[in-house]
């Protein structure tokens, strides 16, 4: 078996028409998983004991179960559950599949970072008389998001990897067409080479991305903050 | 007396099973200094921050400029105070932290600007305005633009005080402002404290443990012990003249 680079080319159309697909359902599942992972975050903290133990369990089980298992369930078991059972299109399983599943993470990283905050902040801005939208929107979550901009980042690359899994149930992304097209010529080799290409082509620049968005925020922390020393409210 | 700006009534307050306050009765009038003094684990920090409505009496009530503050009258009887009540009557109150619990993420003139702005809707303007005079008032009116982290705790401290004043609290609570400070540190926010206490009009209560300020500046000297008022007058009748063995060996603890 040779590389043929005739064939290369001839393959590059299906695969395109494939990486779009592959992309946008990346962006789809991450929007749908920050989305999400708000509402875990947020339901989460109500003070109320039971709620916050029944959905700690759900999290960690949507976390436990491989998404390839919970893609099959929606697309397969749930049209035949009685009553709330519904069939939906492969795109459609594949977004609340992979979203859900994610979100579950993110939640983890929202929390993280929210948690992160000194407590002597909610109580500065309670001694302010600040509403509690404003403790949100203008003292917590300024200082809470920043730090996880890395993680985020993280997690889209992640999210970009697995989403080849839908092409287990028909969604016709970059891997189902490269797929496609090698079975309909008897030769995978340059087809799924291309596909294994096109993800590093991806991956690494979304990496490179948010490392610069990241020391972008680092600087924006130096201009603030000359010294390089950081506040813990400790004496100098 | 004048009508008391705040009054404590049977307070009690546990955490858990352990009942750290026991019975607190304390009235303070508008403009009055009050030291509050006492042994570490006394509940001297608990005492303020009920009224800062960051801690809830287990029993008991308080009532700021007349209203009661952790409970609201609904059709005759009283009932706990929902948010939207507590901070109608916080407003009254300020309070400056140990730790100075600055916005890291907000220059000095930010931190002492986005409370009145958006609690009391004053115009950016004069929310500015006011927040220089302040600035300036506390010896920082060159650091505006400065980040708190590009500050020294003493400097911190001065600005955690001007953006409480800005929100012109008839109340201003004071826990242990000084005891993170290095000690070369403390003699310039004593003095700014000073400056304010001599301004007169806002009531003041300062837990410390600088027994020769606390005697300069307050009307009354309260000393907690054990989560009871053990003793109380002037500072020339509790930090000099007092009977109470307990409290002259807490009191000999700062002699030299
Ligand atoms: N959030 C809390 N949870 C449990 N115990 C607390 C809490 N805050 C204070 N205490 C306890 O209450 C007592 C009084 O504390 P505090 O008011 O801070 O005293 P002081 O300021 O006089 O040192 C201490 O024994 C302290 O350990
Ligand atoms: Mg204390």
């Amino acid at each position: 078996m040779t590389w043929n680079w005739n064939y290369v080319v001839e393959s590059l159309p299906a695969i395109f028409q494939g990486m779009w697909i592959t992309l946008g359902l990346t962006i789809a599942c991450y929007l749908f998983a920050m989305l999400f992972g708000f509402v875990w975050t947020f339901v989460r903290r109500i003070p109320w004991r039971p709620l916050q133990m029944i959905i700690a369990f759900i999290m960690e089980f949507i976390r436990s179960t491989p998404p390839l298992v919970q893609l099959f369930f929606l697309y397969y078991a749930w049209p035949m559950v009685p009553y709330v059972g519904l069939t939906l299109d492969p795109i459609t399983v594949a977004i609340i599949g992979l979203g859900v599943h994610f979100s579950t993470y993110i939640a983890e990283i929202y929390r993280s970072g929210i948690e992160s905050i000194d407590k002597g902040q909610w109580e500065a801005a309670t001694a302010l008389n600040l509403s509690l939208k404003d403790k949100w929107t203008k003292i917590i979550l300024p200082q809470a998001i920043p730090p996880t901009i890395p993680m985020l980042g993280n997690y889209l690359i992640i999210m970009f990897k697995e989403v080849p899994l839908t092409s287990t149930i028909g969604v016709a992304g970059m891997l189902h067409m490269a797929n496609n097209f090698g079975s309909k010529n008897f030769a995978y080799l340059e087809p799924l080479t291309l596909v294994a290409v096109f993800f590093l082509v991806m991956s690494y620049p979304t990496a490179v991305l948010f490392r610069k968005l990241e020391q972008r925020m680092n600087r924006r922390f130096d201009k603030n903050n000359p010294t390089g020393k950081i506040d813990k409210g400790v004496v100098t | 007396m004048a009508k008391p700006i705040a009054v404590y009534n049977d307070v009690h307050k546990s955490f858990g099973e352990v009942e750290v306050l026991k019975g607190i009765d304390l009235e303070i009038a508008p403009a009055e200094k009050v030291a509050l003094i006492g042994p570490s684990g006394s509940g001297k920090t608990t005492i303020i921050r009920m009224l800062m409505t960051l801690e809830q009496p287990t029993s008991g009530t308080i009532v700021v400029d007349g209203q009661y503050l952790w409970h609201m009258e609904k059709n005759g009887e009283l009932v706990p105070a929902n948010e939207k009540h507590l901070r109608q009557v916080r407003g009254d109150i300020g309070m400056v932290f140990q730790h100075f619990n600055l916005f890291p993420h907000m220059s000095i003139l930010e931190n002492c600007m986005v409370a009145p702005i958006n609690v009391k809707g004053v115009p950016k303007k004069e929310a500015r305005q006011r927040s220089v005079e302040m600035l300036e008032k506390v010896g920082l009116g060159d650091k505006l633009d400065d980040y708190p982290s590009q500050l020294s705790g003493g400097q911190k401290q001065r600005v955690a005080m001007a953006r409480a004043l800005v929100m012109r609290p008839k109340i201003m609570l004071f826990d242990e402002v000084t005891s993170a400070l290095d000690p070369e540190l403390v003699g310039e926010v004593l003095e700014v404290i000073r400056d304010i206490a001599r301004e007169g009009e806002m009531a003041m209560v300062l837990v410390t443990h600088e027994m020769d300020f606390a005697r300069d500046i307050a009307d009354r000297v309260v000393f907690l012990d054990e989560g009871r008022i053990a003793e109380q007058g002037t500072p020339e009748q509790v930090l000099e003249n007092s009977e109470s063995e307990r409290l002259n060996s807490f009191l000999s603890r700062f002699r030299s």
